[in-house]
């Protein structure tokens, strides 16, 4: 490594402040297209960033890409100068922020000071107005939700289903509304719980909920939480069975789990990463769910039967064919009042799902 | 002869010991630093790190090129002010650790402010937001002390709940009240507006809040070292009966101090909202007001020792990033470093007064 070596005398003699150009080792010895991924907690974590950060190992095999990865950055304007420092002393020249708060201001601002760079957000909403080499993809995860609430329907005994939730936004009330639907296609008296801790990462709160559900009688329990650790691992102890999130947790409760609703990043990075070395586009703004291959469902548990297994491949097929609608009226919400009305078909692309505020018929909890 | 050296001996020998007591002050808090490198080198090294591939690459990302400067300049930017909150009450003898508390107060009281005055010109704005934090977070603190100083709560335990409550009214206000309906999937308040912001100072990507930072660094210093208020203020954190024998009104001390620090980590606040996020969300409660309390009692509470205390840190924050990505350690590891680094200094402060060396030379 000559390169360090000739810097680091250069650092005692204490000139590396303005000769920093020929110390860059990473930019210097290679002409490999260096990929930067950040995430907010991490990534190891059994959920959302361990998710993102199996889809930065399968950038690894390929061949001319080098990754770099940095862990529990917060959501202030630490994020902008964790790029920037990927920028500037490691020549990233595509970034993939991959927490919902890294959007703005931060990375729209750095996709504005760096115009040749490319930027690649996880759940934002790129719109026309923002930088064209600025992009946000993310993926339809509540139709995993919804084959993963069919197994959950056919599963149960006591007809009492849990949900442990982070904050009642659209996205997780989404997830919740499609896992309880997939749930009543199994069994129309299904009735699920929700608890809302109130915020992404909070463990204790999360055991409590959890034990909660369970002391109600819930003995399925699943979760849209950052890291769902605690949720399945409590489940499993208490001896309730469980649905995962983001990504596979069969290994934490091998019995226990039936199947989950998983990210898919592993397939979505490499075509990006592909498209980007190949001079190619990538569209500024990306949606997909299982027919593009951005979510998946886990391998059915043990515990799953024949029947379960059968309606839930059916309607797996189907949404993967794109010819099947979840959010399809009427839906009732559980105050009564019809928020899709007969005969509308929203589908995934639907605006309306972005603005969700209700649980359906069936949830026992409240959005506010 | 002998009768006229006397006093002139006796000055020179004052003077040289005021100058290794000087000395004391800086040699040893270094030694203490390089002391916690090194048992940090040793701690990677058992990780099948090369220690000197650490320091290297700790060097280059807080203070190694232009960009990392900044970087360093910029994170140590909220940690002189909210160190402030700490490091002012210190000289009364308290104990604050709310810090965090003032900031989240100060942010929203900022944010308010701004948007109660939509069409305002931006430098009124930008006062009154400067005006609305300090105010705030000076009265959440000051809370602290009123306690501490009327009902006799103590206010280490009370400054600290009160983060909690300013948590949980900033969740309150940001997903209720003042929500902006748009903010779909991440609850906030509606935005101060791009000409409302205060920018970086000019040449720079630092915010202004470093610069207000060492202005208010500077005015503390002045206020307790060289003000009849500051004298006042270390006589009652010497010894409260004392001060109060000698007629001092402490209860004003108190209420005056605890709210000119909880005003600091408020302006904190301020500048987070209108130098970085441009609205308040839950993303201000990052811990900057913790940090503070690191950096506070790492400077000894000197306002002054605050500064490179802060960019140390500042440093070694942005130094985190290129550990993780070079040498693959997680971020953890920079929390280990920030842990030895407290340790050995605090245990550093047992040497004080044991070598002096100029001063026995000069007797």
């Amino acid at each position: 490594m000559p390169f360090e070596r000739v810097s680091r005398r250069r650092v005692l003699q204490g000139t590396a402040t303005v000769a920093f150009a020929g110390a860059l080792p990473t930019r210097a010895m290679a002409k490999d297209t260096v990929v930067g991924f950040i995430y907010v907690g991490s990534r190891d974590d059994y959920g959302y960033n361990q998710a993102h950060a199996q889809g930065a190992a399968a950038l690894k095999k390929l061949t001319g890409i080098k990754v770099v990865e940095e862990e529990k950055v917060p959501e202030t304007n630490a994020v902008e100068k964790t790029m920037e420092s990927m920028i500037n002393l490691d020549g990233a020249t595509l970034i993939f922020p991959t927490s919902f708060g890294y959007y703005s201001p931060q990375m729209i601002r750095m996709a504005t000071k760096y115009p040749k760079l490319r930027f690649e957000h996880c759940g934002g909403l790129w719109t026309d107005k923002d930088p064209k080499n600025a992009g946000s993809y993310f993926g339809y995860i509540d139709e995993a939700q919804h084959v993963s609430g069919i197994v959950a329907g056919y599963t149960t005994k006591t007809g009492k289903l849990g949900f442990v939730a982070a904050k009642p936004i659209p996205q997780v009330l989404r997830n919740i509304n499609a896992f309880t639907m997939g749930a009543k296609l199994a069994n129309p008296n299904v009735a699920l719980q929700v608890i809302f801790t109130g915020d992404w990462s909070m463990p204790v709160k999360e055991a409590e909920a959890t034990n909660s559900l369970i002391d109600q009688g819930a003995d399925i329990i699943t979760c849209h939480v950052d890291g769902p650790k605690t949720v399945v691992e409590n489940a499993s102890r208490r001896g309730a069975m469980v649905c995962g999130y983001h990504v596979n947790q069969a290994t934490l409760a091998p019995k226990a789990y039936l199947t989950g609703a998983e990210w898919n990043w592993e397939s979505l990075y490499p075509r990006f990463v592909k498209m980007f070395t190949a001079g190619e586009t990538i569209p500024n703004f990306y949606r997909g769910g299982l027919k593009e291959g951005l979510v998946k469902v886990s391998p059915y548990g043990s515990l799953v039967s024949e029947a379960a297994r059968k309606h839930a491949d059916d309607i797996k097929a189907k949404l993967t064919a794109g010819s099947y609608v979840i959010f399809k009226g009427p839906i009732i919400d559980n105050k009564g009042k019809t928020v899709i009305a007969p005969g509308v078909a929203r589908g995934q692309t639907d605006p309306e799902l972005e603005k969700m505020d209700y649980l359906v018929s069936g949830v026992v909890g409240a959005t506010s | 002869m002998k009768a006229e050296k006397q006093p002139s001996s006796s000055a020179a020998r004052a003077a040289l010991d005021r100058l290794g007591d000087a000395a004391e002050y800086v040699i040893i808090p270094a030694s203490a630093l390089v002391g916690s490198l090194v048992l940090f080198g040793i701690f990677v090294a058992l990780f099948n790190n090369n220690p000197l591939d650490l320091y290297f690459y700790m060097y280059q990302g807080a203070f190694g090129t232009w960009f990392s400067w900044q970087n360093t300049l910029t994170r140590s930017a909220p940690l002189i002010l909210t160190a402030l909150c700490t490091a002012l009450p210190a000289q009364l003898g308290m104990v604050i650790i709310g810090g965090e508390g003032a900031l989240l107060v100060g942010a929203l009281a900022a944010t308010a402010a701004a948007l109660a005055m939509p069409s305002a010109p931006p430098f009124v704005v930008q006062i009154a937001m400067a005006l609305a934090g300090f105010a705030s977070g000076g009265l959440w603190i000051a809370l602290a002390g009123g306690l501490r100083h009327y009902r006799g709560v103590n206010e280490t335990i009370s400054s600290l709940l009160l983060v909690y409550i300013a948590l949980a009214i900033l969740n309150q206000l940001v997903e209720g009240p003042m929500r902006d309906p748009t903010s779909l999937n991440k609850p906030s308040t509606r935005e101060i507006g791009a000409a409302n912001m205060i920018g970086t100072i000019p040449g720079t990507d630092i915010h202004w809040g470093f610069a207000f930072g060492i202005v208010a660094a500077a005015l503390a210093y002045v206020l307790i070292y060289h003000t009849v208020f500051g004298f006042a203020a270390r006589i009652a954190g010497g010894n409260v009966r004392a001060a109060k024998v000698v007629g001092l009104s402490v209860g004003p001390l108190i209420l005056v101090t605890c709210f000119l620090a909880g005003g600091a980590a408020g302006l904190a606040g301020m500048v987070e909202v209108a130098a970085v996020q441009g609205r308040t969300n839950a993303n201000l409660a990052v811990g900057y007001g913790f940090t503070g309390i690191l950096v506070s009692f790492l400077a000894r509470h000197n306002p002054l020792a605050l500064i490179p205390v802060a960019i140390l840190v500042g440093g070694i924050g942005a130094s985190g990033g290129l550990l993780q990505r070079r040498l693959g350690l997680p971020d953890a590891s920079v929390f280990v470093l920030q842990g030895i680094i407290f340790v050995t200094v605090l245990m550093s402060e047992t040497l004080y007064g044991r070598f002096r060396l100029l001063a026995r030379k000069a007797a």
